[in-house]
């Protein structure tokens, strides 16, 4: 896979979620993504961006523009040094119609992108990569 | 500060939401509603989403956050004008947002909403009949 | 420089003309491509395969001195498979290149026969691997036009049409995949946008079975509508369908369900605020609505 070009964002605050999401799109559309595929691919950034301040105390989100030959797509790794997750797991189960708590923002996430891959340690931090192909 | 406006049209409230919200604005929203319905004693408040164009849980959370306040409090809410690509990535992600009434536009909205309260007057044998 | 980038260089025309030769007694395809074409094809590719040959290894046909080989044999490749050759024909057109080649190494090599040995090998190994590629070639152009093929086809599959005001019906025929059922949903809420529909129904009389990942896929499509504020009522339910969606436990108990499309309209009316009302026949204009019935307002009850 070779990569394009790549931005990092810190993920301080409320505001950068929004700020985040406005570069997410920005790329989507360059990419030439469908409205529903870039709408699926904000929203998860947005998800994955709260989980980042709200769970991991703040962290970055890599934005990368890559590709693999053939496609062309959107990478973002989500990164933070905060308590981790115990139960991934457990983390990634949700009920499918109720809306609360972190499950949702990642098991919901999982299902707005084409690649999901989730690494995360307690008391050293998370780090969570998605792509989306064209 | 900035804030979304409110507007009141009779017994009812209209909020249309155009930007694309942070959390302070999103708390702000929710706390601005409940007073205004509190105040005016509203019956029903219509939220017009057709140009948000990305939902995501917080806001989806939110807005059924406030149907449930509103409810509470006797106004009944209706969520106008999602957004195809909207609804579809809420479905993915999970949110069927199941206590909140949905009408297609404002216009469809308000009838929905007139109908709302007068069969919930019906119900609880509200004697006040100023729609 | 070797033997045969040497004969390459030296003997471009007699080749090409051996070559020519060679290909009208193997497979011509004269309602395909004319000899002019031909000609000109296959000069541009001997040339080319010259100027590779010359400037490096003559078997290592992946390297980067045959770019310009390997372009071209995709180009033929790609324009052969759509004039309509088949992939034989199309490498049989590279492989019809040995019998020049070998003749002339003979000629050249005839005094050192291991010398003539290692050149026809190498010569061999050369244009087998020229030929396979096109059939790489041919092969990817071929899935790319499929693939093409069946989007066409997906959306031609899933149109939604009006049934009146303010409702609109989608028959689906054929299986729900998620593929296809992102499609379906697309189609279908746009068009409930477009159209200002309040009533959405989904008729499944032509899907010939439903498990749990179809009614799932079903579901999200009436879920998504519901929160657009327009409602879903699926019909063309076969009594099989009803038994297999119970003993799967599917649970269908929040989406209004008819056997058939008729009664889904029925209530889709009702639900619009229509009636259908019989027209006295002696009061209404001959020739008009011949079953005399008339769609009209539901008038209001008063007193909500």
């Amino acid at each position: 896979m070779t990569t394009l070009k790549s931005e990092s964002v810190d993920i301080a605050g409320p505001t950068d979620v929004v700020i985040l999401r406005q570069k997410v799109r920005a790329w989507s559309i360059e990419l030439k993504f469908s409205l529903v595929d870039q709408t699926k691919m904000i929203t998860a950034s947005s998800e994955l961006a709260r989980n980042t301040l709200d769970h991991g105390g703040g962290g970055r989100c890599l934005m990368e523009m890559v590709s693999n030959g053939a496609r062309s797509g959107l990478r973002l790794t989500f990164e933070d040094h905060g308590p981790g997750i115990p139960d991934i797991d457990l983390a990634l189960k949700d009920g499918y119609s109720t809306g609360n708590g972190m499950g949702l923002g990642l098991s919901g996430s999982k299902r707005l992108v084409n690649e999901f891959q989730i690494a995360s340690k307690v008391g050293e931090g998370t780090r969570i990569c998605v792509v989306r192909w064209k | 500060m900035e804030r979304i406006p409110i507007l009141r049209m009779g017994n009812f409230l209209l909020v249309t939401i155009q930007v694309d919200m942070h959390d302070q604005l999103a708390m702000t929203l929710q706390d601005d509603l409940t007073n205004a319905i509190a105040n005016h004693g509203s019956r029903g408040v219509l939220i017009d989403i057709s140009s948000l164009e990305i939902v995501d849980s917080f806001i989806g959370r939110m807005l059924a956050n406030i149907s449930g306040m509103a409810r509470i409090l006797d106004a009944q809410t209706v969520l106008v004008g999602m957004q195809p690509a909207v609804a579809i990535t809420l479905v993915e992600l999970g949110m069927s947002m199941p206590g909140v009434k949905t009408a297609l536009n404002v216009e469809a909205g308000m009838d929905l909403l007139r109908e709302l309260v007068s069969a919930h007057r019906m119900e609880t044998g509200d004697d006040d009949s100023e729609v | 420089m070797s033997k045969i980038a040497e004969i390459l260089q030296k003997n471009e025309s007699e080749l090409l003309a051996d070559w020519m030769k060679e290909q009208l007694t193997a497979v011509r395809r004269r309602d395909l491509m004319n000899d002019g074409e031909l000609q000109a094809q296959s000069t541009d590719l001997l040339r080319s395969i010259a100027s590779a040959a010359r400037n490096g290894n003559v078997t290592d046909v992946s390297g980067s001195d045959w770019a310009g080989v390997r372009e071209r044999l995709t180009d033929i490749s790609a324009s052969r498979a759509k004039q309509g050759f088949s992939p034989d024909e199309t490498a049989l057109f590279v492989f019809s290149l040995k019998q020049p080649l070998f003749t002339r190494l003979r000629n050249e090599l005839a005094k050192d026969p291991n010398a003539m040995f290692a050149e026809m090998w190498n010569a061999t190994v050369m244009v087998d691997r020229l030929g396979l590629m096109t059939f790489g070639a041919f092969l990817k152009a071929k899935e790319q036009l499929i693939a093409q093929q069946a989007e066409e086809m997906l959306e031609l599959s899933t149109p939604v049409v009006k049934l009146w005001q303010g409702i609109v019906a989608i028959p689906l025929i054929g299986t729900l995949d998620s593929n296809r059922t992102q499609i379906v949903m697309e189609s279908l809420l746009s068009t409930i946008v477009a159209t200002n529909s309040k009533v959405a129904i989904i008729d499944i009389t032509g899907v010939p079975a439903v498990d749990t990942l179809v009614a799932q896929h079903l579901l999200k499509t009436i879920t998504a509508a519901k929160l657009m504020g327009a409602e879903c009522i699926l019909s063309g339910i076969r009594p099989q369908i009803a038994q297999t969606i119970v003993h799967l436990g599917i649970n269908l108990n929040e989406v209004i369900t008819k056997a058939s499309l008729a009664d889904a309209l029925a209530t889709a009316l009702q639900k619009t605020g229509k009636t259908v009302v019989r027209i006295d026949k002696q009061n209404g204009k001959a020739g008009e609505n011949k079953d005399g019935a008339e769609v009209k307002q539901t008038p209001e009850r008063k007193g909500a």
